[in-house]
């Protein structure tokens, strides 16, 4: 695929630069890498990059004062715990869901109209989502007067401009995203080697726990990751739907009025890096246990 | 219901009927009405195209797939409601179908583990199994670390070991290149022959049903075509599909001419064979003619023999595999010991009783 193979025939004993740099794994199509990886640099690593020296630079005191602040003011530490407390129930209640619903869906005819439903709130964005629930969950909203007609409660139940209201959008916005990961992780299972483990004696849920969840595992480890740090770097739920204030006072909702209302630039991207770090270890102590698994393909033999 | 039921390992029974099993996909059906019973040891194979059912036959005895009609018993048990993991029978699939998260030992282990047999017998009859696929070196593996021949043993030793009353193969040696194919297939045969377990084998390739079965169940469009050993199929298909599937290339049609009692001729133009009748044939009726290529000898020009001028010569090894075309268009497959030039005349011959005359299919 990659090599020129008598695109030339040898005129010198010594192989062209074109062959030495094929040989080595650097070709034409190889090239086409250079635009994206320029991208990552412009776009990714140059902002990182400045960001972390702004964080030193604070407008008053020492270098590391920035964060000397955050982490002896409460009101700027206590966001990790409200961003955690958001983020992890809500990805793990995301995981708990999608991955029975996958394995539901996986033998469907319509698989792909419901995939389709599901995909939906991926596109219409956090905002649009927020603003749907804020009318849907809100005092006058329908889920509230047909619990009141039903009789089912007395009063208006509180599901906006609380914690509960953030959670559920983190719910609906990230639920499409790990169960499109979890199925596809799924059907990349071989439907032999359940069926190997059934005619050797096992039942679905000895299936599940020894076939299914053990090559899972690396897959959805991946899934939790990348929903975990999409759910903790939520903002505009969290300020529409929740108690930007109080309960839902996220680590991005400090980084941006350190940025946008105090003009603090310097303290807001030292927020930012340590809403990195605190992501990073989580992603690491996941993909650390991760390698705890089996990561090899997901076949069977030679099929 | 308690485990030991369904998983009854050390299978203590006389015979396996299957009664008119069907199964149907979205109104096609891919299998209808079969009807066999599996003796004790017998090995059985499943011989037909692709497509003519014997993998949807394999996965009804297994339990992979629910039937649409019929029943299956062991002995007086019904057995075609259980789920696969209460039937107990041991298959080895097409792709093998390893855990590739299991060592080698793990996997073959799987099916003790399954049935809660204790660890330090559990670990004796692994060693057994992985000394008989000879693959002592190997336990710790991984399947991904073995090549296809290895991974094969592998899946024979884990359906094996737990002592099923009956053995199902898939295509087991699809995957693997000629050599390899032969060596599996007398490693099948002997494990079989050592063991002694009831087997059925699915293959498309007719060489591994005749040199492995007891008895060849041929297949065709979802119907059993003919059921018999490997020497009644050689020599005598019922039909003419079996016979082109049993190696008959040169099949062709003609009006009968004669009746000998044992023998019939069939005229075609300008030549004439005779042949042994397979079918009730009425006079004047169109017949089809099937001979093997193996059958048809070059020889001495004369009456009885079929003229032709030759089209193709390939060496085959020990003899030469030659096609000739007679006066009025007619291809026919032959062997020769020498070599032959293009063009050459030749005057075919083959042996009555080695000619099979069939009656003609309808709309042929």
């Amino acid at each position: 695929m990659t090599t020129h193979v008598a695109e030339h025939p040898p005129a010198a004993a010594r192989p062209t630069l074109r062959r030495r740099m094929a040989a080595a794994g650097w070709d034409r199509t190889t090239l086409l890498v250079v635009p994206a990886a320029l991208f990552v640099l412009l776009l990714f690593i140059y902002p990182f990059i400045y960001g972390l020296i702004l964080s030193f630079e604070p407008a008053k005191g020492g270098v590391f004062s920035n964060y000397a602040t955050f982490f002896s003011d409460p009101y700027l530490y206590d966001t990790i715990g409200t961003t955690m407390w958001l983020a992890l129930p809500a990805t793990v209640l995301n995981m708990a869901l999608a991955i029975p619903i996958a394995f539901r869906v996986r033998n469907l005819r319509w698989q792909r109209a419901l995939t389709t439903i599901l995909v939906i709130p991926i596109t219409l964005g956090t905002v649009l989502v927020a603003e749907g629930l804020l009318t849907y969950l809100g005092p006058q909203g329908w889920l509230n007067r047909t619990l009141i007609e039903l009789g089912l409660s007395s009063g208006p139940v509180r599901l906006t401009h609380n914690y509960w209201g953030v959670f559920l959008s983190l719910v609906i916005t990230g639920f499409p995203f790990v169960f499109l990961l979890t199925l596809s992780y799924i059907t990349g299972i071989d439907p032999a080697l359940p069926a190997a483990a059934a005619t050797l004696g096992a039942g679905p849920s000895r299936q599940f726990r020894h076939i299914f969840l053990p090559l899972l595992v690396p897959g959805l480890a991946i899934a939790f990751c990348l929903a975990f740090v999409q759910a903790y770097s939520v903002f505009p739920s969290a300020v529409l739907l929740g108690a930007p204030a109080g309960p839902t006072r996220v680590i991005s909702i400090a980084a941006y009025q350190a940025a946008f209302e105090q003009y603090d630039y310097s303290m807001a991207s030292a927020i930012a890096m340590i809403m990195a770090a605190v992501q990073l270890v989580v992603v690491v102590a996941v993909l650390a246990g991760r390698r705890l698994f089996y990561r090899g393909p997901m076949g069977s033999g030679k099929g | 219901m308690p485990r030991a039921e369904g998983a009854r390992s050390h299978g203590e029974f006389g015979e396996i009927r299957l009664d008119r099993v069907s199964r149907g996909f979205d109104g096609v059906m891919a299998l209808q009405d079969l009807d066999l019973t599996i003796r004790r040891g017998e090995f059985i194979a499943f011989l037909g195209p692709s497509g003519c059912g014997k993998s949807t036959a394999l996965n009804c005895v297994a339990g992979l797939l629910s039937l649409t009609g019929g029943s299956i018993w062991v002995d007086d048990r019904r057995i075609d409601e259980l789920p696969p993991e209460r039937r107990g029978f041991g298959m080895v699939f097409q792709n093998y179908a390893l855990f590739p998260h299991m060592t080698v030992r793990k996997n073959i282990g799987f099916g003790l583990a399954m049935r809660g047999v204790p660890k330090a017998e559990a670990e004796a009859r692994i060693d057994a199994a992985i000394r008989l696929v000879q693959l002592e070196a190997h336990g710790a593996k991984l399947p991904g670390q073995l090549s296809g021949g290895q991974q094969q043993r592998v899946a024979i030793a884990r359906a094996i070991v737990v002592q099923p009353p009956l053995v199902l193969m898939d295509e087991p040696l699809s995957n693997l290149d000629a050599r390899l194919r032969l060596e599996m297939r007398h490693e099948i045969r002997r494990i079989h022959q050592e063991l002694g377990r009831s087997t059925v084998y699915v293959t498309h390739d007719q060489d591994e049903a005749l040199s492995l079965a007891d008895r060849i169940v041929v297949l065709r469009d979802g119907r059993v075509r003919q059921i018999g050993t490997p020497e009644e199929l050689y020599a005598r298909p019922a039909t003419l599909d079996v016979a082109r599937f049993m190696g008959y290339r040169n099949v062709f049609e003609g009006e009968l001419d004669g009746d000998q009692g044992e023998r019939v001729a069939v005229r075609r133009n300008d030549l004439r064979v005779v042949g042994i009748p397979r079918d009730a044939l009425g006079s004047g009726r169109r017949a089809a003619v099937a001979i093997r290529p193996e059958d048809v000898l070059p020889g001495p020009e004369g009456a009885d023999a079929i003229s032709g001028v030759v089209e193709s010569v390939e060496f085959i090894g020990r003899e030469y595999a030659a096609t000739a075309q007679t006066p009025t268009g007619l291809l026919l497959h032959f062997r020769s010991h020498q070599r032959l030039h293009l063009k050459e005349p030749v005057h075919l011959r083959a042996a009555p009783e080695r000619v099979l005359v069939f009656a003609a299919e309808e709309g042929a």
